[in-house]
């Protein structure tokens, strides 16, 4: 399935290429040089713009001057902080990451801007003859799709992506309800009221009425 | 002398054909409107590439950022095409009031000095279309079909309507026009083919066949020129109906001498202002002038000999040359 990674702030696919009028401001605007306007050959609506993380990622700047350039609301002025932005998902292919084979690299993690919450990196402990792994992991709540994972990955080709969110990402369905990551009690429903051992705690304190004088 | 073979024309004067001078600087004068159009076209291209690729600015601000879709004048003016925000709207999606407002900024303009000068004065593809036409003309190529210039409104009418069934600005994913100042603002690369496509056809097919045929912006220009100010005045007591004019008009229909001697201007918002017949004109009958004008001089009486009565000099002029 074609997709193409948009600048900041823009809207879902069909409302974005309904509302870009092809302009390029926000090519022009880009101070990396990252975003190109569709070609005919591109599997995308024509003269949109798009970047390709591995030959220019998203240096996300604070002041989004791509989303200030455009005319229209294609790239939606809601978007207040980049770090909010949604332009893809990072996706590691495990069997070719240099950590998931064991080896220490992490260029992904050091070089995300938005670090440690979007790539953390999980440490795994192996055989005394081996050292530990260093695996780093994407959390979607915050990657942003910037690309400077893939344009950093030392692999020849990158092992981690930039990809549409729809591609690879799954929905666990509302009736599964993982208890130990909730805020709130995921028994609420038939949680017992109280035990019954527990005596039940008196309007006065112990000290108050035991010295009135009443028992 | 053949005196007796010597036409005349309606007003009883003489006709005589449109010479071209010999001189260089004769010629630049009757190309005029073709080399300042050409400057135009060129001009405004180039400002847009120099403002992306060498930061050309004005005290630090980007001279024109965007392309004729949508642009931003010294970082502060918004121009739009208004078409194409029509077709956004027709989609069914509000747009920022930046882009509203360039768009009335540039139709407004377009409402002063003609509609369609959109196409013969600044429109990319009339490069392309003007070329074809020389070729037509230096290699005799005759149309393979003939299409009625109405069907332009049918184009107009259909890229609304399938704006709105599509939920997508239906012209403007097609738009020859868009690719062209894509391809010499961004060089994308692709689109020229497109582009070569449009100019076989121009050349081969039919003659002004986007342009004059199938364009729906230069529809909806059309549209706009009906209203707009800056007209072609057409002086009827000193036209011979030698149809000089016709002859060079890309867009002949607008010159129906009949309906023009009656309401003083080539009313047709089809006319691109693009100045040829001025300046082929032999009795210098037509000139640009605003409609407020025309209209006034025509409700004046007498007020027509006086226009006439300035041009003498210059007919006398045109005469030795040829």
């Amino acid at each position: 399935m074609p997709f193409a990674l948009r600048p900041p702030g823009a809207l879902a696919e069909d409302d974005f290429s309904a509302k870009c009028i092809k302009c390029g401001q926000c090519v022009t605007a880009c101070p990396y040089d990252t975003l190109r306007l569709a070609d005919t050959s591109d599997p995308i609506p024509l003269g949109t713009p798009y970047f390709t993380p591995r030959d220019i990622p998203c240096y996300m700047c604070p002041d989004i001057p791509c989303m200030v350039a455009c005319p229209t609301g294609a790239l939606s002025p809601e978007l207040k902080h980049i770090e909010d932005s949604k332009m893809g998902l990072a996706v590691i292919d495990i069997e070719n990451c240099l950590s998931w084979q064991g080896l220490r690299c992490e260029i992904c993690h050091r070089d995300c801007p938005v670090q440690d919450s979007a790539i953390s990196v999980e440490h795994r402990q192996r055989k005394l003859s081996k050292h530990a792994m260093f695996r780093p992991i994407v959390h979607s709540e915050y990657c942003t799709g910037c690309g400077i994972c893939e344009k950093a990955c030392p692999t020849d080709e990158a092992a981690i992506k930039i990809v549409y969110p729809p591609l690879v990402q799954g929905s666990i369905g509302k009736h599964y309800r993982l208890g130990w990551k909730q805020q709130r009690s995921v028994t609420e429903h038939f949680q017992p009221q109280q035990l019954s051992n527990k005596p039940a705690k008196a309007e006065q304190s112990g000290l108050d009425y035991l010295n009135s004088g009443d028992l | 002398m053949a005196t007796d073979k010597v036409k005349l024309g309606p007003n009883g004067k003489p006709l005589r054909p449109f010479v071209m001078p010999q001189s260089l600087a004769g010629k630049i004068r009757v190309w005029r409107y073709l080399w300042m159009r050409r400057v135009v076209q060129i001009s405004v291209l180039i400002l847009f590439f120099g403002s992306a690729h060498w930061e050309w600015n004005f005290h630090k601000q980007p001279i024109i950022s965007g392309d004729l879709s949508s642009s931003t004048l010294l970082d502060t003016v918004p121009l739009a095409d208004p078409f194409a925000v029509l077709q956004i709207l027709a989609s069914g999606h509000t747009v920022l009031s930046k882009v509203l407002i360039g768009s009335l900024i540039i139709l407004s303009f377009y409402l002063i000095v003609g509609g369609r000068v959109w196409c013969s004065w600044v429109c990319p593809v009339n490069l392309i279309s003007d070329l074809a036409n020389r070729l037509r003309k230096t290699l005799q190529i005759k149309n393979a079909f003939q299409l009625s210039r109405k069907f332009r409104y049918s184009m107009l009418a259909l890229s609304l309507v399938l704006s709105a069934i599509s939920g997508v600005a239906a012209f403007e994913w097609i738009s020859p026009i868009g690719i062209f100042h894509r391809e010499v603002i961004f060089g994308l690369g692709g689109g020229w083919l497109i582009l070569l496509g449009l100019f076989i056809f121009d050349s081969l097919v039919l003659k002004d066949g986007w342009c004059g045929h199938l364009c729906p912006l230069g529809a909806f220009y059309a549209v706009v020129g009906k209203v707009s100010l800056l007209r072609i005045a057409f002086n009827t007591p000193t036209c011979t109906h030698c149809v000089e004019c016709v002859k060079v008009c890309p867009e002949p229909q607008v010159l129906n001498l009949k309906r023009a001697s009656e309401k003083g201007y080539i009313s047709s918002g089809e006319c691109t202002n693009c100045g040829r017949c001025i300046t082929v004109c032999p009795e210098h009958t037509l000139k640009f002038d605003l409609q407020l004008w025309i209209k006034r001089a025509a409700a004046a009486p007498g007020a027509g000999s006086q226009q006439n009565s300035r041009k003498i000099d210059d007919t006398d002029h045109r005469r030795k040359a040829a």
